[in-house]
């Protein structure tokens, strides 16, 4: 368990290269976490950010990790943990962070691509936050946080593969959640609204959209109040809310005015 | 999900502050043997022991792991029960208790018969073994030292090399000093105590006669203590760091002698009469097992300290040893005040001499973060020559805070002006310090390491505390 003052000892991002993920293991590192492992598919890209990390006062290292080929996931992730157990002791927080975001007229033509979009947004988070989940049961202690997205909450014409995903994603995220009840590890779903990284560059701008920053702020002040579900910024919750219970009619004219 | 038929319940645990959850398996153990048939077949993330759970910390959890609750709730009357009190052997001063025995229980138990543990802690609700593991201390330490000194021998169960079989072992001063050291303070890791012969005092009654007097600033706060010390059995001040920066109420008593009580209460001079209401016991207050919200703040506090500040001071006021000694056992759950978030303890020790540094840390702790609601101050006797034992001759502070993130810079800060003092930070109460402190506030952690894989050489007994602090293995990581 992270210690009385929210301190973790080690960290684990899967998806090391995302920036939602690095902005968080910066912060945790600030906030005095010993080790951080960032498990990316070019762990050899990821230089830059590792000397921030060690800037930030934590030992880090980067370890291949592939989202997309689940095959590989337990023992990717297993490898993960041992690194970040031999660098820093128990892993107080996992982050599952990565996510694919595919030019929508791209998917269109290509069901395959489409696939790919929900194998890495969903299966890809299924398997690797379970082999987390399961290493961090074991050691009686632990939270799993999981980058769902506000997309998840409705989908819109133009993020139908990814939206699908990430909903089904952030249900596996509440209903993992409650399985592990009692068993010390947590789960905390984190809902971010329009987050301005490369991976929404094409993308035009949304109200209420923060930098990776602001969500990590936000998800380490979830991690100190144990939240179970943190959205960032606060104001998505009712955004959200508007956006679900919106009659369908109304809900069309404000999906395609974007 | 997940399948939840197990042998036995796991159990979320975290110390007196309620700070830092695990999970572990909980095994009742009642005797010696268990204890070692349990530790023998421990799993991977190995095993430690748990009493009352009053350490503030992660030192009775072992998340992942087993967790051996050695205090006998369930109360098992027979040969080699853990919570047991035998009689006293008068003609040498002493008693054999089983290691889950609570003080509260032992001092029951000898308080009528004219005896009393000599050393006696803030809070009665310990185990002896708890009292032993963490060699605790209390407000006659100038005069009695540690608990560790009153100990004649305890009995250890221990995993065994093999994992075949556990061990019990007989452990004195004379048969293996170096274990007997290493175990008072060793914070349960070197093995499992189930039974200590701990050497008692004589007492002519069940009271103390105390003085108080109010101290405007830190330095009258600490001189008042310094002449107190110098005629008295007990004494402690209790300072306002919310509302001023070190004035208190010093705090002197001894113990009441027949002469010194007036008649009535003569006849109950050793046994206290049972307070009834309509024919049952009265209960002792409660905080509710829920709070949501810490009620502990600032503005609270102020209050309260002001309050507490302003009450008259006392001369030779008669009071009975456990409210003296353990005022806050009064009340059941004090530390759910602090609400779901829970309480930091920060106690330290400085050497004597640091006196200028012990003012700048005070005056540092004024301006906390979170605000300091509880601080006690007291002087060191000389220390036991035992390498993890706390005491040392000089200061310690314990502070209260509620546990907020921004006390991690700021307590860390402290941690290391502490060590470059020579003092050290209280395991016992410890549940955020970094690993890389304690060989500065320990120095003699190498040799305490090498006692301990001397007795655990599979390295089962482990706790969070360990993990963190990585006691037991100078490298990290360690076992899974």
């Amino acid at each position: 368990m992270s210690d009385a003052t929210g301190r973790p000892r080690s960290v684990v991002v899967l998806g090391g290269g995302s920036e939602i993920g690095l902005a968080i293991a910066r912060a945790l590192a600030e906030r005095g976490a010993r080790a951080v492992v960032l498990a990316a598919r070019r762990p050899e890209a990821l230089e830059a950010p590792l000397a921030a990390l060690r800037a930030a006062g934590a030992v880090a290292e980067a370890v291949p990790f592939d989202a997309e080929h689940i095959a590989t996931h337990e023992a990717a992730v297993g490898r993960a943990f041992e690194r970040a157990r031999a660098l820093g002791g128990d892993v107080d927080v996992a982050v599952v962070a990565f996510g694919l975001l595919d030019d929508q007229r791209t998917i269109d033509e290509s069901p395959e691509r489409a696939g790919r979009v929900a194998v890495v947004n969903y299966a890809g988070a299924v398997s690797s936050g379970l082999a987390a989940a399961q290493r961090m049961r074991a050691q009686g202690h632990g939270t799993l946080v999981v980058i769902s997205s506000m997309a998840g909450q409705r989908p819109r014409p133009s993020n139908v593969p990814y939206a699908s995903a990430k909903a089904g994603l952030d249900a596996f995220a509440d209903g993992l959640g409650e399985a592990l009840r009692g068993t010390g590890v947590r789960v905390m779903t984190v809902r971010p609204g329009m987050v301005r990284t490369r991976m929404t560059a094409g993308i035009a701008r949304q109200p209420l959209a923060v930098s990776p920053e602001r969500v990590a702020a936000d998800v380490l002040r979830g991690l100190d109040r144990g939240a179970r579900v943190v959205w960032t910024p606060r104001a998505m919750v009712l955004i959200a809310a508007a956006i679900r219970w919106a009659p369908r009619a109304l809900f069309r004219i404000v999906a395609r005015s974007r | 999900m997940f399948d939840r038929q197990t042998a036995s319940a796991p159990e979320r645990l975290t110390g007196w502050g309620r700070t830092a959850p695990s999970v572990a398996t909980v095994v009742r153990v009642r005797s010696a043997a268990d204890t070692g048939a349990a530790l023998a077949s421990a799993g991977v993330r190995g095993a430690t022991a748990r009493g009352l759970g009053r350490s503030y910390g992660d030192a009775a959890q072992n998340g992942g792991g087993t967790v051996l609750d050695c205090t006998c709730r369930e109360a098992a009357p027979g040969a080699g029960d853990l919570a047991a009190i035998d009689a006293i052997d008068a003609a040498r001063g002493t008693i054999a208790v089983g290691g889950g025995a609570s003080l509260q229980a032992i001092q029951r138990a000898v308080l009528p018969n004219g005896w009393t543990l000599p050393v006696l802690p803030g809070t009665w609700h310990v185990t002896a073994g708890g009292a032993i593991a963490s060699d605790v201390h209390g407000k006659s330490h100038h005069v009695d030292g540690s608990f560790g000194a009153h100990v004649e021998a305890f009995t250890l169960a221990l995993p065994g090399a093999t994992g075949d079989a556990g061990e019990v072992r007989e452990v004195s001063r004379a048969s293996d000093p170096a274990l007997f050291d290493a175990t008072t303070g060793g914070m349960g890791l070197t093995g499992v105590i189930v039974a200590a012969t701990l050497r008692l005092a004589p007492v002519e009654t069940r009271f103390v006669r105390f003085d108080s007097r109010r101290t405007p600033d830190l330095d009258a706060t600490m001189r008042a203590l310094v002449e107190g010390d110098a005629g008295h059995r007990y004494s402690v001040a209790w300072i306002d760091l919310a509302g001023s920066r070190g004035r208190g109420i010093v705090s002197t008593a001894d113990h009441a002698r027949l002469d010194d009580l007036p008649a009535p209460l003569r006849d109950a001079r050793l046994d206290a009469p049972e307070r009834r209401l309509a024919g049952r016991p009265i209960p002792r207050p409660a905080v509710p097992p829920i709070v949501p919200v810490n009620l502990v703040t600032r503005v609270a506090v102020r209050w309260f300290n002001e309050a507490w500040f302003r009450r008259p001071e006392a001369r030779g006021v008669l009071q009975p040893l456990a409210a003296y000694l353990a005022p806050l056992d009064a009340v059941r759950g004090w530390n759910r005040l602090y609400g779901p978030r829970g309480l930091i303890q920060y106690q330290f020790a400085l050497p004597r001499g640091e006196e200028a540094e012990l003012r700048a840390i005070v005056e540092a702790i004024a301006g906390a973060p979170a605000v300091p609601a509880l601080a006690v101050l007291k002087r060191f006797g000389p220390g036991r020559d035992a390498p993890l034992s706390f005491p040392i001759e000089g200061w310690t502070l314990a502070v209260d805070f509620p546990a907020v993130p921004s006390l991690g810079p700021f307590l860390d800060r402290l941690d290391r002006r502490v060590a470059a003092a020579g003092g050290r930070v209280y395991l016992a109460k410890d549940a955020r310090m970094r690993a890389e402190m304690v060989p500065l506030m320990y120095p003699r952690i190498r040799e305490w390491r090498e006692t301990r894989a001397r007795v655990d050489p599979r390295g089962v007994l482990t706790s969070d505390l360990d993990r963190r602090l990585q006691l037991t293995a100078a490298t990290m990581g360690g076992a899974p």
